[in-house]
């Protein structure tokens, strides 16, 4: 059976040791992606994904990437939730990934959110 | 939805909700046999007799007023399309079996896609599940495990940036060595 083979492993250890110097540093923002029916048919994988790859770019090592459900808002896919921490959780909605390397600009990195983009100020449950 | 690998996101997603602890993604792809069989598996609690026809149907309930999902009918559609069958079974508290099938080279079938993002986004959903990927085609086989990548990093979690994105190019690295 053709596993993932300790070489692999291997090199995903090394570079995972390399580029995680410090994992204990708290979050400071947080980017939830919603992979809902709604959302994945949209294409928010493909905004996850450039939020990743963002976040490599900028070598941030403070940055909480997740994922989760329906956000219940279906016409507005995809969408993602920024949070600063401290600050209001930003949903943004109709993204493209053009939008999201300017939301990752302005708000993950200088903590400005991008109110053309944005759906509401306050908690993710409020729609 | 465009791609296998997205309707495969969407029914583990309904893994995860449902609390599974383990999830199985099993694809099968037998070109000679022209035959393309995808199974997702878990333990999570279950769906109940009655439920189990009603959620294959996007329409049954469309004039309650729950709620019906669309990731199950999609999914039954997109192989049914393809002179493909779709099941799903299940046991209160001991899990979901869902499986479909797909004429391999049928003209409507789907591209497989990029099964390497499903898993990562998948990854970055579950706190405490395990996901078990085993991936054939004709002769040749591919198995990814959380759980022995956590072992093997002595990690309690995958949940971290750049490691997945290293993950994520040496699975699809991996993935393209089975064509
Ligand atoms: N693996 C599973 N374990 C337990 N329950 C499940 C599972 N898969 C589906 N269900 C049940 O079937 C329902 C319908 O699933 P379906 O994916 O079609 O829609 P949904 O998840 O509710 O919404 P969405 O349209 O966002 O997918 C779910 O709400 C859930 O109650
Ligand atoms: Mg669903």
């Amino acid at each position: 059976m053709a596993k993932l083979k300790i070489e692999d492993l291997e090199k995903i250890t090394e570079e995972f040791k390399r580029k995680m110097t410090l994992r204990e540093g708290a979050g400071r923002v947080k980017i939830t992606v919603h992979l809902g029916t709604c959302g994945i048919a949209a294409g928010a994988r493909k905004i996850m994904n450039s939020f990743m790859e963002e976040i490599e770019k900028s070598k941030a090592t403070d940055i909480i990437m997740t994922t989760s459900g329906c956000a219940g808002l279906c016409s507005r896919e995809p969408m993602a939730t920024v949070e600063v921490i401290g600050n209001a959780p930003i949903k943004y909605v109709d993204l493209t990934i053009d939008k999201v390397k300017i939301i990752f600009d302005k708000h993950v990195m200088k903590g400005a959110f991008v109110q053309e983009y944005a759906l509401s100020v306050g908690s993710e449950k409020i729609q | 939805m465009d791609d296998l690998s997205l309707y495969i996101l969407d029914i583990s997603e309904n893994c995860i909700d449902a609390g599974a602890k383990n999830i199985e993604i099993i694809i099968n792809e037998d070109t000679k046999k022209d035959i393309l069989i995808i199974e997702i598996n878990d333990d999570g609690k279950g769906i109940d007799e009655d439920m189990i026809k009603l959620i294959q149907n996007p329409f049954t309930t469309s004039r309650t007023t729950r709620k019906v999902g669309l990731g199950i009918p999609f999914f039954k559609e997109a192989a049914e399309s393809c002179e493909g069958k779709f099941s799903i079974s299940s046991a209160k508290g001991i899990g979901t079996k869902v499986k479909a099938t797909f004429k391999h080279s049928h003209i409507d079938r789907k591209p497989m896609g990029d099964i390497a993002e499903t898993l990562i986004a998948l990854i970055l959903r579950a706190e405490k599940t395990e996901i078990l990927y085993y991936h054939k085609r004709n002769g040749k086989d591919f198995t990814f495990r959380t759980k022995d990548l956590k072992l093997q990093l002595k990690v309690k979690d995958l949940k971290q940036v750049m490691l997945l994105n290293s993950l994520k190019k040496i699975v699809k690295q991996k993935i393209s060595e089975l064509q």
